[in-house]
This record gives structure tokens, sequence and C-alpha cells, in this order.
């Protein structure tokens, strides 16, 4: 709904088709990460550490080696030493030396659950009482969890200074970015209105259903199999391989069907250790992660402490803005800070600008990419900024963003300037809807918050077959998260003039299709599926120059219409073949026809989004009710309308689980007090109101089909929408999240 | 994790010899807190005594004006039966506030209780509703007042080989209403940060002559605040009245700090939702506002 009129026709882009995944997953028959086996399989089983920081001084296995059924134990010391490597294959860069000791510890545990060994057995039971065999002896050490308590002078350092030292005071500091322009200091001394708050959260889990799990085989002769659900199998081939010492083509990784990720799978957890589990036992060996292990274990997103300050002329021209930020980074240098800087404050046109962000290593798992990894945290403090200003200046909040909203070849904080950006759209958009002037109920408030994500292209590789009956194989090397592989068919079938079930799309192993990135940077639709079009117009060419072959005529005689090859001149002028009369004749007509495109796609447009939330607070309980959620956000074109909604509902309500409950709670002792969804709250069904989607069209110029990223950019506003909508409808600015009915309780009624 | 022996008696007689000659033998209701529990390695039961094959412990029935519900009676089973939904519409709520759906299908009140968790919801409704249970054991059967039964988080009173048959509802008259309200962060799938339930009897006048008001998750056990009920007899519920019934209610709490609520909130959230507690269980009495 809600879609603009189409200047262009299509046949298949902007439908809603059903996805060629979705029988297997409705009725359970699709493969994921646990439900693979292979012949001989053991089961295996990782220990963990209790202690948030601690040494290693020895891990004594002999109990569990010597227990029956037991065919492999390993430890840190099973893996190669490796010199420091950083490679830029998953969600941003990772050095191999810190995936290799997340994967399993060497001389120290840097978190509650890091992996200390691993065991494989016959069964799953034996495997566990395996594991619970082994003996490690630790040095327990001071553990660190808070940004402020780890950037203290005596704090602990969680790296070890470098040796021989770098001449820098060592510091937990593992990241520091600074972008900007202007003279920020004059400029918010001379504004007429300045706001400036702190905003503090803890790290959110992204939330997958899916736990991790994979399967690992690898031979005497060096080659190995891994099946796997992750969000990029060519990033678990090359870490595995670079983990591991080994050459990448000795792996091949068999993607299996991925039960959500939303960042959180683009690195590896367990297939090294499985690979060394299968070495040493010469079996296919399984690891699969408990809730609670993916909880203590895997990235969450950043917590935050953020700093701003905004000034602003009396008519609302923003002069100024400041925004200072540190985020948890975990155990090992994580990759947030810089998209948290360029996401904070590009989407206003502002001449004085400083922001700077840090990452601060602290004894928690090592933060990982979540859906816009960066953006919504600071987006929370800049939004919430946005509603005080309006509020200060006596300002209609929509009115000071679109007087202040940064349009095509306005620079970014990058200083580069924006390219063909929807974001004024959104707001007109937004404030022709008529959710915008809705009245509103009693306890009831309305929030606004705009927000944007970069979004990224890169490597992808696909290849288009035509089989002998004329249907159509697509194979891609992205994993199919938010239905791309029916967004594929149908851009593929766009191109070809052929039904949307004549060409039939898979996700192909890392042996059978090229390099392909992560699905994730809400990159797919956008550089996978220009590969696509590649692939499918040099299809086409190969069935007219066929048919030209056929027909003994000139290839420019013939051209492809509604889904023919047709001569257009000459004594053949109206002959037609189709895709079948080709394909199969392709024995004496030149061959199979089939075309790869492999390309690092580039030009791709960030997107852009505004939300209008409303709230009802019961001022007694503090509880929080979202009573009416409207996206809207530029989406470039939509290729599958309903994926494209999917997406901005589902960020929609991961924001709003943010915002309102989700939090990770540490004990004193370091250690997590809610690894599972009981404690861990993020909203269920009955939490959610139905997310209204409005899409604006304005379609990227560089892409064939006008594509957009747009499964980040919907977790961005909501944080601030809400809270900026508790505002409204108690008086109180949220600045802590989540905004749970205790805090609210708290921030009406006063502590205690 | 040895798997525990699986036994599925067909009499009262049968599971009381069962859980008499293995201590670590557990009955099973709905299995949805045992289950979980074995799963999950804190606790090692050697036997399983499955309570739903035997038929009359599934099932509400009428004893004169006094509801017997068996102890295997799924949560959802509660709401089929008009007369109880009508005569005690509060322990309905509760127990069907429990999880999902899903777990609602196989859950009990009496798996509820004998879990002995500070915040089950069902247990301050029935306790509120004056509710005894009937329990079977190797001297017989006797009659227990349900707040009897939970001693502290995860213990209950009950001896070796004893369980709990059957819930029984007290007659009532016909101006009484009882309502059961829990605060939880989300809307449901959550475990009570406070449950209040209250039972009320009005006379002809509208003048409270019966009031029980029970506390989930604000001490070890669930808590019957007599001093709450008490504040409201022989008044008509008028706000005096509510204000003092709520600072007993507030004054019996003994909460604790931690991850899923705060002393001061749980203790402010006692307060108010035992005021919407009676209010809705005084609307439902028929009291006039
Ligand atoms: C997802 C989920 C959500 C939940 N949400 C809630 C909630 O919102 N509120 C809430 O209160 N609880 C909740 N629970 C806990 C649980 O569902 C309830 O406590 C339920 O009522 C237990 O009933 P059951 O029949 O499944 O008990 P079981 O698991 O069968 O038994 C629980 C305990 O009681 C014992 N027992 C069972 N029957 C008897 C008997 N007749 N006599 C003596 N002992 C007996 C068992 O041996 C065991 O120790 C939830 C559980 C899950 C898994």
């Amino acid at each position: 709904m809600n879609a603009p009129e189409k200047i262009e026709t299509f046949r298949h882009i902007g439908t809603r088709p059903v996805r060629p995944d979705g029988v297997d997953k409705v009725t359970g028959k699709a493969l994921y990460g646990t439900d693979f086996k292979a012949p001989g399989m053991l089961w295996g089983a990782i220990l963990r550490s209790p202690h948030p920081h601690a040494r290693i001084l020895s891990i004594d296995t002999r109990a569990a080696e010597k227990l029956a059924g037991v065919k492999a134990v390993a430890t840190g010391k099973d893996l190669p030493t490796l010199e420091s490597l950083v490679m830029h294959v998953g969600e941003g860069a990772s050095d191999i030396v810190d995936i290799s000791h997340n994967c399993l510890a060497f001389d120290k545990v840097l978190y509650e659950g890091h992996p200390v060994a691993a065991v494989a057995a016959i069964t799953p039971e034996l495997a566990r009482e395996a594991a619970a065999l082994i003996s490690v002896e630790y040095e327990v050490l001071p553990h660190v969890l808070g940004l402020e308590e780890a950037l203290a002078d005596d704090a602990p350092l969680i790296r070890e200074p470098a040796k021989g030292g770098t001449g820098e005071t060592p510091s937990n500091v593992a990241m520091d970015v600074t972008m900007g322009r202007g003279e920020v200091e004059a400029a918010l001394s001379g504004a007429a209105v300045v706001v400036e708050g702190r905003y503090t959260m803890e790290p959110v889990h992204q939330g997958y259903i899916e736990p991790h799990a994979c399967v690992a085989s690898w031979n005497g002769d060096g080659q190995a199999q891994i099946w796997c659900s992750s969000q990029g199998h060519f990033m678990v081939r090359s870490l595995t391989a670079s983990v591991l010492a080994i050459p990448q083509s000795d792996i091949r990784v068999t993607p299996l069907e991925i039960g959500g990720g939303f960042g959180g799978k683009t690195t590896v957890y367990l297939e090294p250790v499985a690979m060394i589990l299968s070495r040493k036992s010469g079996r296919p060996v399984r690891l699969g992660m408990s809730r609670e292990d993916v909880f203590r274990a895997t990235g969450p997103a950043p917590g935050a402490i953020i700093d701003v300050r905004l000034g602003a002329d009396a008519d609302g021209t923003l002069v100024a803005a400041e925004v200072t930020f540190k985020y948890h980074s975990g155990a090992f240098a994580a990759n947030d800070a810089g998209a948290g800087v360029s996401s904070a404050i590009g989407h206003y046109r502002i001449a004085n600008t400083r922001v700077s962000g840090i990452e601060v290593l602290c004894n928690r798992p090592a933060a990982k990419a979540y859906r816009a990894p960066g953006a919504p945290q600071v987006n929370f403090a800049v939004e919430s900024a946005m509603d005080e200003l309006a509020i200060r200046l006596g300002m209609d909040p929509l009115e000071l963003r679109m007087k202040n909203a940064a349009r095509p070849g306005d620079l970014q904080t990058s200083g580069l300037p924006w390219g063909e950006i929807g974001w004024m759209q959104c707001l007109e958009a937004a404030k022709a809807h008529p959710h915008w002037s809705a009245p509103l109920g009693p306890n009831q408030g309305r929030g606004i918050a705009g927000g944007y994500w970069g979004n990224y292209g890169g490597p992808s590789t696909v290849n288009l077959s035509v089989a002998e009956d004329g249907t159509f194989t697509v194979a891609t090397g992205s994993p199919d998260i938010g239905g791309s592989r029916a967004s594929m068919a149908i851009m593929a079938a766009e191109v070809l003039e052929v039904p949307y079930e004549q060409v039939r799309c898979v996700v192909a192993d890392t042996s059978s299709i090229g390099l392909s990135f992560v699905t994730g940077g809400s990159r797919t639709t956008f550089a996978t599926g220009m590969a696509t079009v590649e692939a499918a117009r040099e299809v086409k060419r190969l069935l007219c120059e066929r048919a030209a072959r056929t027909w003994q005529v000139p290839a420019q005689h013939v051209e492809w219409r509604d889904g023919h090859a047709v001569c257009t001149s000459g004594e053949r002028q109206g002959s037609k073949m189709s895709a079948a009369q080709v394909a199969g004749s392709s024995l004496h007509s030149g061959g199979p026809v089939t075309a790869t495109s492999a390309l690092s796609a580039q030009g791709w447009l960030p997107g852009f989004g505004f939300h209008i939330c409303d709230v009802e607070v019961d001022q007694e309980t503090g509880h929080v009710s979202i009573v009416r959620y409207t996206a809207v956000q530029d989406v470039g074109r939509a290729i599958h309308a309903d994926y494209v909604e999917g997406q901005i509902q589902g960020g929609v309500a991961q924001g709003i689980g943010w915002a309102l409950n989700e939090t990770y709670i540490y004990n004193k002792d370091g250690k997590l007090e809610n690894p599972g969804f009981l404690d861990y709250r993020m909203p269920v069904a009955s939490d959610m109101p139905m997310i209204d989607t409005v899409m604006v069209e304005v379609p990227n110029p560089v892409h064939p089909y006008g594509v957009k990223g747009v499964g980040e950019v919907p977790i961005v506003p909501p944080l601030a929408a809400v809270a900026n909508a508790v505002r409204a409808a108690t008086g109180k600015r949220m600045r802590s999240l989540p905004m749970s009915p205790d805090k609210v309780h708290a921030a009406l009624h006063g502590e205690g | 994790m040895p798997s525990p022996a699986f036994h599925a008696p067909d009499t009262v007689e049968g599971v009381v010899a069962l859980l008499s000659g293995d201590p670590t033998a557990r009955p099973l209701g709905g299995g949805t807190d045992l289950i979980v529990q074995m799963r999950s390695g804190r606790i090692a039961p050697g036997a399983v005594v499955d309570l739903k094959r035997i038929a009359a412990l599934s099932g509400v029935r009428r004893e004169g004006d006094v509801f017997v519900i068996g102890a295997a009676t799924r949560c959802t089973a509660l709401k089929d039966n008009a007369d109880l939904c009508a005569a005690w519409p509060g322990v309905v709520e509760a127990a069907n506030l429990i999880g999902s759906v899903q777990v609602r299908n196989r859950a009990t009140m009496a798996g509820n209780l004998c879990n002995a968790s500070p915040a089950a919801d069902s247990v301050p409704a029935l306790v509120a509703a004056g509710a005894t249970c009937v329990v079977a054991g190797p001297a017989g059967t006797r009659e227990v007042a349900v707040q009897d039964i939970p001693v502290s988080p995860g213990k209950t009173s009950l001896a070796s080989g004893e369980f709990v048959v059957e819930f029984r509802l007290p007659a009532r008259g016909a101006r009484a209403g009882d309502a059961y309200l829990r605060s939880i962060p989300r809307t449901e799938m959550d475990i009570a940060v406070v449950g209040v339930g209250a039972n009320l009897d009005l006379d002809a006048e509208g003048t409270c002559t019966a009031a029980r008001i029970a506390l989930g998750a604000v001490a070890p056990t669930v808590v019957l605040v007599e001093a709450a009920g008490a504040a409201l007899v022989g008044t008509k519920l008028d706000d005096g009245a509510l204000s003092a019934m709520v600072e007993a209610v507030t004054a019996a709490c003994a909460p604790i700090d931690d991850k899923r609520g705060t002393v001061a909130y749980r203790k402010a959230m006692a307060g108010v939702l035992a005021k919407r507690t009676v209010q809705i269980a005084a609307e439902r009495a028929g009291a006039k506002a």
C-alpha cells in the first residue's frame, strides 16, 4: 500500500509473488544449522569460562579423554599461532588472531562464556559429560564491564600491552574515530538555543531465533566440508581457513537455511573448533550453541554513553552539533564506532560539526554487527535532542527537521556530498500521512524521529543457466535472509520477460559459485541483484545469438521480445524462438546457455527513514504501550513489496524491543543474569501494534531497477521515536534505555 | 542425564505407591516446569509419574456449591466451564495468564502451586478464593489450605509420597467477585513482578462482608494479607478504605531487588494492583460505584 504510482511499468518488479523457499520453511522441511547430520557424525560440546577475566594456568583433559565414547578433545593450543592479519570479510574488519582467540581462549579468558576447550563424542550427553570432566586452573583477574570504569586509569587491561611498548599509555580504547568541520565551540556559544544531554544504554542482542550450529568434516588429505548457517559462507570459508592456516580452496562450505542473523552471523565461533575436532577424530563433528551460549558468547550490539550538544538560531536553523560517544567493544576490537560517527548527524545541514566515538574493551563478549551497527545508539541521542530543541524553540518537531534536512549535494559528516537521497520526500510523506494529524487519547503522546544508514555494495557472483526446457536457474553466493531468492527471481524474470515461476533461485556453496560478500550492510538486493540483472542480460544476448545462428541471420537482426528471440528483419523477419526452443537445441546451436556475472557493485545509496510513534503510558505502573506506529522509508524501488515492508516492520519491532525492555543484565561478579528469552525481554506479538509502512520510492539511478538497501534503516529511528512519544505523554525525557516500566515509574514518581 | 523412568498409573493409589517407592520421583502435570528444569540439568528425578491417565484428576465438577478441580486439569480447560467462569472469574483468568496458549494447553494449577515459585500466577487467586487442596499420600488423604503448600521457593509442605489430587473452591454468596492482576514488563510470556488476587463478598447494601487479598512475588511464598482484607470489611469500598487496604498491602511486602524488579517498584506495584484488583472484584460482585 501507499506506494506511489509507478512511472515505469514493470512485469514483476514491485509485485508480491510467493517466495520459492516458502513451502520448505512453513512445512518444516528446510534444513537449518541444527538440522544437518552427516554419516558417522560426532557430537561436540564446548567448555566455557565461568569467569569474566582470568588467566588460564593449566587445562587437564585426561579424564575427558579416558571416557569411553570420547573421540577428540581440543584446546586453544590446537589452533595454529597466527600473525596479526586484518580481514574485511564480515561486516567490518577483524583480526584473525582475535577470531582465533575468541573461538578457543589461548592464555586468558576475557568474558564469562569464553570457550576454553571442546570435545567430540558419540552422543551429545557423553560430549557434555566429558566437557565437565575437563579441569581448568584459573588465576582470576579483576574484571571490568562499564564504559567509564574501563576507561579509568586503574582499570584492568583487557588487551596485553604490546611487547616492547608502543610509546602510548596502554588503555582499553580499541578504536577512536572523529569527523566534522567548522568551529563548533564558537557556533554553540553564538547559538540562540543550545540543548545538551547524556544518553545511555546497555548492550542488546540481535536475538535471532536460530542458535549457531555447524558440522565440519576434515579429511586426512586436507580437504574439508562445512555445513552451517551464516550470513556468508564465503566469510566462513575465509575466516576458518585463515584461523587454521590452510588454503581456502580446501574448504567447501555449504550454506544451510538461516534462522535470522541481523549482523550477528557475520563471523565464525564454532567452525574452526569443529574442524579441529574433526581432524583429531577423523569423523564429521557437529557443534551447536544453546540459547544461553548465544547470549553469553556471541555478539551483542554495544551499549553506549553518548553526549550531545545541538545549537540553533531562533528560527530553528541548526548551527552546530557536537556528538561524543563511547561504545562497548567487549573482549576484542569491534566495528561500530566508525558507522556510529557517520550515522549521527549527517541527515541535517549543519555548518559546524564534530562527531567522535571510541570503542572500549571490557569483559563482555565481543560486540558484533546488529542491523545498522552503531547507528541506533547515536541516533537515539541526536533525535531525542532534536525533540528537546523543538520544544525549547516552540517549534513543530517535524517542521524543525524539514527546515534542516540534508538534500542531495549537501555534505555528509565525512565531507562527501549526499547522492540521490529521499530524506525530504520521507518527511513530506510523513506530514501528509493521516497518522501525523490523528487525535490522541488520554495518557497518549506522539513522538517522531528520522534516521539513515549508509548501505553497501561490494562483491557478488551470480550464475544464470538455462535448462533444456527453457526454464532458468539463478545461483548466487548470497544467503537468503529476507527473501532474496524471490527478489533475484523477480529481477531475472523482469529482464528475461518470462513468468516469475520460470526462474528459480538457489544459494550455491563456495565451490560452486564465485566469491560473494556476506548478506549484510543491506547489500544483497542491490549488489547481488545487479549481478543477477547483468547475468540475465548476458543470457538474453546469448539466446538471441543462438537463435540468429539457427536462423543463419546476423546477430543484430535478432531481439528479445516478450520472452522470445524474434527476428526483426530480412527473410526470417517475424520468426520466433522461445528459450525452450533455443536451449532444447543447444547441442547444435553452440552449447549450453549460461552466464556468470562477477562484480563489485558500486554506487550504492543510503536509505532514510522517518517514524511516527504513539504511546500510551500507564501513569501508575510506568507501562508503555505502543498504540500506533508508522514507518516511512525511502526504499529506492521495492523489488518484492512484501519483503520490503517486512524488513521495515521487523526493524521497527527490534527497535521497539530495544527501546522498551531489552537489555543485558550482569551481576557484580561479571556474570550474565538474563541469558534467555524469559528475562532478556524481546517484544512478544501482543506487545506490538500493526506497524504501518509507507514506501517512498526515490530510485537509485545506478541500479538497473533503482534498488537501495532497506533492511537496516528501520531499526535506527524507533529508539528516539518511542522516547519522544513517552516525553509527549508524560513530560519526562527518558535518557536511559530501556524504558522499562520500573524506570518510567521512577521517572514519574521519583526513586524509592 | 540418565533418562528417568516414566510411569503412567491409572489410580491415585498407584501414584502414591510410585512416589513413596522413589523419593526422587516427581509427579508430572503439564511438565511446563518439570521438563524445563530436567532439561536444564537443574533437577534429575529418577522417575516421573504422569497424572493425566487418571480420569478423575482431569476436569471440573460441582459438589453442591463447591467447585472441585482435578489436579491434572489444563488451564485452558477451566475456561470451558461456564459456571466456574461465572463464579470464579479471577481464578480462571489467573490460570489463563500463565505463559502462552501453547503452555496453558499443558499447564495445570497444581503444577503451578507445587513448583512453589513465589511468582506463580494462579496461586494468589486461589489463596484469595480461600481454596483448599486435597492431598493424597501413604496415610490417606487430607485437606490443606492452598497457602500452606509452598514453604519457600521450590519447596512444598508435601511429605514423601504425597501429591495434590484436587482443588476445592468454597461455596459463596450471591454478591461475590474475585479478580487477579499481575505486573509484567511485557504483555504476556513473562514472569510476575507482582501479582495480586482479591476476593470480596458484599451484602445487599454493597457493604463488604468478607475480603481476602493475596500477593505473589513480593515474598518467598504467596502472602495472604489479612490486614488488607480487614481494612475493607464493613466498608463500602470508599477511597479511605481502599487507601487503608493499599497501606496494609505495602506493609506486607517483603520483596527482593533482583533482575526482575526493585524493592521500591514491587512495593509500589503491589499497592497499585491491589486497588485495581479490588475494584474489578467489587464490580463483579455488583457493587455500585
Ligand atoms: C514459556 C513458559 C512460560 C511460563 N509462564 C508462566 C507464567 O506466566 N506464570 C506462571 O505462573 N508460570 C509460568 N510458567 C511456569 C509453568 O508453566 C507453570 O508453573 C505451570 O502452571 C506448571 O504446571 P504444569 O502442570 O506444567 O507443572 P509440571 O511442570 O508438570 O510440574 C511442576 C512441579 O509441580 C509438581 N507437580 C505437578 N503436579 C503435581 C501434583 N498434582 N501434586 C504435587 N506435585 C505436583 C511437579 O513434580 C513439578 O515439581 C511458564 C513456563 C513456560 C515454559
